[in-house]
Formats: structure tokens, sequence, C-alpha cells
């Protein structure tokens, strides 16, 4: 199995389209975490943007005290519709090229091949869990320095638990990606359904329950962008009021984190089963 | 070649049904060690499908498949084989090279063997160049390195000459000869008759999902003869039968027929003329592989009502 975990890091590695989506995920990130933000705060307070919003409080957000809030709290639902991109690519890629064939007369069992596969992404959005931290950490240097303003950090644990927790969101959404891939044995349909499902569909369902439907919110909070967005929530400490889109309390953290490793480990056991089980044509 | 080896893959009663469409239908075939055996059918035979079922992508729905003394697609058979089926499949965006490593890395292969298939099918020089650049040829030829990555006993080639130019096909046939000359088994896929004649020891034909013939390729085209027109006619019957045996000399139409080799028709026209006869002339009749082919692949009515 090291074998094809290797094998799918050098895929991965030299394939320019996860780099794309990983560059993607950051400027997000530093666009909407740091750029307008801090904009908004040196443009004074006659800012649209921070209209209502005391400046102190803005600038507040782009320091190194809230770090992880930034890092993270676009991963349940912009970053998220990218990992769910990423899984779809590289899984419904090998149904589209023929290159499961390939690999599978070569020696690789179908669980050692699916394993490395998933290895070898949970690998690369850990790279970009970390690399996104790392950017959104010299940015927040950068302009309590330029400001003047305190450079006080979180707890190593919470850092440790903050990125743990989007890895954990990231991943969901990545083999969301893969399953839609094995399903439909291909890269358009899987992106096309699932990118609607995270931007669409569940903001929708919310939306039509708590307005509608109340007493069906249970379901609308066992859906996977709810449990993502509730993650984030609990595990940066974040103020509703500053929250991004799709980050809210909608279930505890316990319960977040426990839903969230179900549908990553029911994502799982259906792409393996339908791949050991079914013709390579 | 060994006849009496146990065969390296031995099929019997093999069929694959997709929904109402019955794409293998009870084939039986064997595949002996050291030999190259030619899988023939016209396009839509059943030839891909066998093969897949063969390296374990996809199941039969029944039958029995041993490959290598074990089921298709076990690790320690896929060990030992080495294949390209249907079209070559690589990652356009990896160099040659790179696809090969990765496919190495997965095959638990040495990474200087890589360079050593590379030169086989002389792809040495644009191994670092994209996959998404190759012409058809070196995409097949890639293909064959690929398969040749394990250093396999047995090699499974899916028209190994598709896609490439009259040099390109000789090179490609002169390899899967020397292949066979090194001891490999070799079963070859194709429908390009010339091509299976000139490089395979034994032929198997699938038509419509059935195995229509399996023989080596001499029995298949049957005993070669020479066909003689010579005057007095009969004078030549009694001088041939008293040189060749009368058993070897028939008389069909206005023509002698000699059933012996081509190679010896000098020898029976020096016969001939000795005795002071007369030769307008003499050839060699040679059933082509492809005649026997169409012979066996034409379909029959109430053949066609039994294939889905």
């Amino acid at each position: 199995m090291l074998g094809s975990y290797r094998a799918e890091l050098l895929k991965l590695r030299k394939r320019s389209a996860v780099w794309v989506l990983f560059g993607a995920g950051l400027v997000l990130s530093l666009v909407f975490g740091y750029l307008l933000p801090y904009l908004g705060y040196a443009t004074g307070d006659d800012n649209q943007q921070t209209s209502g919003v005391p400046r102190a409080q803005v600038l507040r957000g782009l320091l190194p005290e809230r770090v992880l809030d930034n890092t993270i709290g676009g991963f349940p639902v912009f970053a998220g519709a990218l990992a769910l991109v990423l899984g779809a690519i590289v899984v419904g890629g090998e149904y589209t090229w023929g290159t499961l064939k390939t690999i599978l007369t070569q020696k690789p069992g179908r669980g050692a091949m699916l394993a490395g596969q998933l290895l070898g992404l949970l690998t690369m959005l850990a790279v970009w869990v970390l690399g996104t931290f790392v950017a959104c950490a010299l940015c927040s240097v950068g302009i309590a320095a330029a400001e003047n303003a305190p450079m006080s950090w979180p707890g190593a644990v919470d850092i440790l638990q903050a990125l743990a927790g989007g890895w954990l969101v990231l991943t969901m959404w990545c083999l969301a990606g893969v399953v839609l891939a094995v399903a439909f044995r291909n890269v358009a349909l899987p992106i096309g359904l699932g990118v609607v499902w995270i931007l669409g569909v569940e903001a929708l369902l919310a939306g039509v329950v708590s307005s509608l439907l109340p007493a069906l919110e249970f379901l609308s909070d066992a859906m996977p962008g709810a449990n993502a967005g509730a993650l984030v929530f609990s595990v940066t400490g974040m103020i509703a009021a500053d929250a991004p889109p799709g980050v809210r309390d909608a279930v505890s953290g316990e319960r977040a984190l426990l839903t969230l490793l179900g549908y990553t480990l029911v994502f799982a056991l259906l792409a393996a089963v339908t791949t050991r089980r079914r013709d390579v044509v | 070649m060994s006849e009496t080896a146990a065969p390296l893959v031995e099929v019997t009663g093999l069929t694959k049904r997709y929904g109402d469409t019955l794409a293998v239908n009870g084939v039986d075939l064997t595949v002996r060690p050291g030999e190259v055996y030619g899988f023939l059918g016209p396009n839509g035979a059943g030839k891909t499908t066998t093969l897949r079922i063969l390296t374990g992508l996809i199941a039969p729905t029944s039958g029995t498949v041993r490959v290598l003394g074990g089921a298709p697609g076990q690790a320690q058979v896929l060990a030992r084989t080495g294949s390209m089926i249907e079209s070559p499949a690589f990652y356009p965006y990896l160099s040659g090279l790179d696809n090969l490593r990765l496919l190495a890395e997965y095959a638990e292969v040495p990474r200087a063997r890589i360079h050593e298939v590379l030169a086989l099918v002389d792809l040495t020089d644009r191994a670092r160049d994209r996959f998404s650049t190759y012409s058809l040829g070196m995409k097949q030829r890639l293909g064959v390195a690929a398969a040749l990555l394990k250093d396999p006993e047995l090699v499974i080639l899916d028209e190994p000459t598709n896609g490439l130019d009259p040099a390109g096909m000789r090179d490609m046939r002169r390899l899967i000869r020397e292949l066979g000359a090194d001891g490999r088994t070799v079963l070859l896929s194709s429908h390009l008759l010339g091509e299976v004649q000139q490089i395979c020891d034994r032929v198997g034909i699938i038509s419509e999902g059935k195995m229509v013939a399996e023989h080596n390729v001499e029995e298949l085209r049957g005993q070669q003869e020479l066909v003689i027109r010579a005057a007095p006619r009969e004078s030549a019957r009694s001088v041939l039968t008293e040189a060749l045996g009368a058993d070897t000399v028939h008389l069909y139409d206005d023509t002698l027929r000699v059933k012996v080799a081509p190679d010896r028709a000098a020898e029976v026209n020096r016969v001939l003329v000795e005795a002071g006869i007369a030769v307008s002339e003499l050839r060699s009749t040679e059933r082509a592989l492809e005649d026997v082919f169409f012979e066996l692949t034409t379909t029959q009515p109430e053949e066609k009502a039994d294939v889905g």
C-alpha cells in the first residue's frame, strides 16, 4: 500500500489542477479574511463594508489572536466546495482517462489502490490547511506590525484543534467528491451536483425549514454543511456576528465532530465497496 | 513452447453477460507456457471482454478462469502478468517517464527497470515529454513498456499494433517475437490476420462471443499443395506418383495436385523436366489465415440466434 500512496503523491504533486484549487482556496481566505476587511478598516468609518462595526473591532479580527477564524472560517462552504472538486477530479479522472485499468493491471488490489488514493488526498488537504494557516499568520503579523497592535496568539492546543477541525471539514467534502466520482465514473457530474449541494441546496433547505417547517429542523441540522459550520464555529470560538457564511452554532461541537466523522466514514466505505465490486469497463 | 506443461491460462465455459447482451458465450481457451497465442476475432466479438476478465478488471458471469495457477486479479498473479488492454491509458499531464515511475511504484518494481523498458520500445528520447503530446504510435509503445515493466512471465497485449505506422508495426512484431523467443508467454489479441500468421504459434478465433477454433496456425491453414499444369498430363502423373508416392498426387480438374511443402517446388519441376514433360504452371496453394478466419466467422443465421 505504501507504493500506492507514493504513486498517488506523485500524481497529485505534479497535477496543476490540484495547485490551482489550493491557490483559489488560499486567495479566497486572504481576500475575504484580510484584504477586504483591512481595506475597510483603513478607509475609515464611512466604508460600507464596516458600516456599524467599530474600526477597533475590525482590526481585532485581523490580528494574530483571530488567525484561526480567518484560516478555517471559509472551510465549510467555499473551501469545502473546492475540496469536493479536488476529490471529484482526482478520482473521476481515473475513469475518464481510463487509467484505473492501467493501475489495476499492475499489482495493487482495488482496496490498496483506493486507500493509497485517499491517503494521498488527506496528505494534500493537510498541506492545504497548513499552507492557509501559515499565509494567514503572516498576514496577521504584517497587519499587527503595521498597526502597532498586540501580537498575542491562540494557544497551541487551540491551534491544533482548529487546524484538525478544518482538515476534517475539508476531508469530509473531499470524500463526498470521491464517492460521487466513483458513483458516476465521471468528473463533471459529481462537481456539478456537489457544488450545487454545498452552495445552494443546504442553505435553501435550512431557510425553508427555519421559516416554514421548524419541526424538520433535526433534518437540516444533520446535513454535512450545517455540521461543518458548527464544528468550525466551535473550534474557533467565533462570535456569531463575525461568522462568515455557513458558520453557525447549529449543533454542539461534539455532535458536529461525530456527525462529520460519520459522514467521512460512510463516504469512504461507499467508495471502497463500489470500487471493489464493480467491473472496470 | 511446451505442450505438456500446465497451461498458463486456462479458461473453461467462460460467459459474460451485460443485461440482455451475451458478450462472451461459453469460451474455452488454453495458453501454454512459452507460446505466442493469437486471439482473433472481428470487432465486438468478445476479445477485449475476455482479456479484461483474464486481468481481473471484470468478473465473469460464469465459467472458470485460471491464470498462472491463480484467480485473475490476485496480487501474486498480477505481479507475474503484464498487460495492455484496449487503448493505452495514461495521465496526460505527466511525462512518459513519470507515468512509468508511478506504475513502478504501484507494481513495486525497481526504477532501473523503467529505463530498460523505455529502451525496449524505443521511447528513451521522448520519455520526458508529456504523454498528451505523444502520437498514437508512441502511446501504444508506452503501453507495451508498461506491460513489460514487471518483467512478466505472461504478457497480454490487446491490439498492440493499433495506430502504428508500417515501421512501427514491424518493430512491434519483432518485439513480440523476441518476447516469445525469451521464453515469455504472449497472449495477443488482434484482427490483423497477417500479423498473427507471422508471429503466433497458436490461434484461437472468437466470433460473436463464441470460440470457433483453437489450433496452431499451420493446422488451421490446412495442408499446403502444389498445383501443376503439365503435358502430357497422364505421363506427369505417373512420373510424380513414382517419385513421390501415390497418396501424394491427385488429379483435380485439369491440374495435378501434389501434397508437398512449397519449398519442394523446384525438385518437382526438375523431376518432370528430366522426364521430358512440359510444365506450363507450377504454384503452391496456401490458404491464408484470413481465408480461414472469414470461413469461421461468417455467421450462420442459427448461430446468430444463440448470441444475445
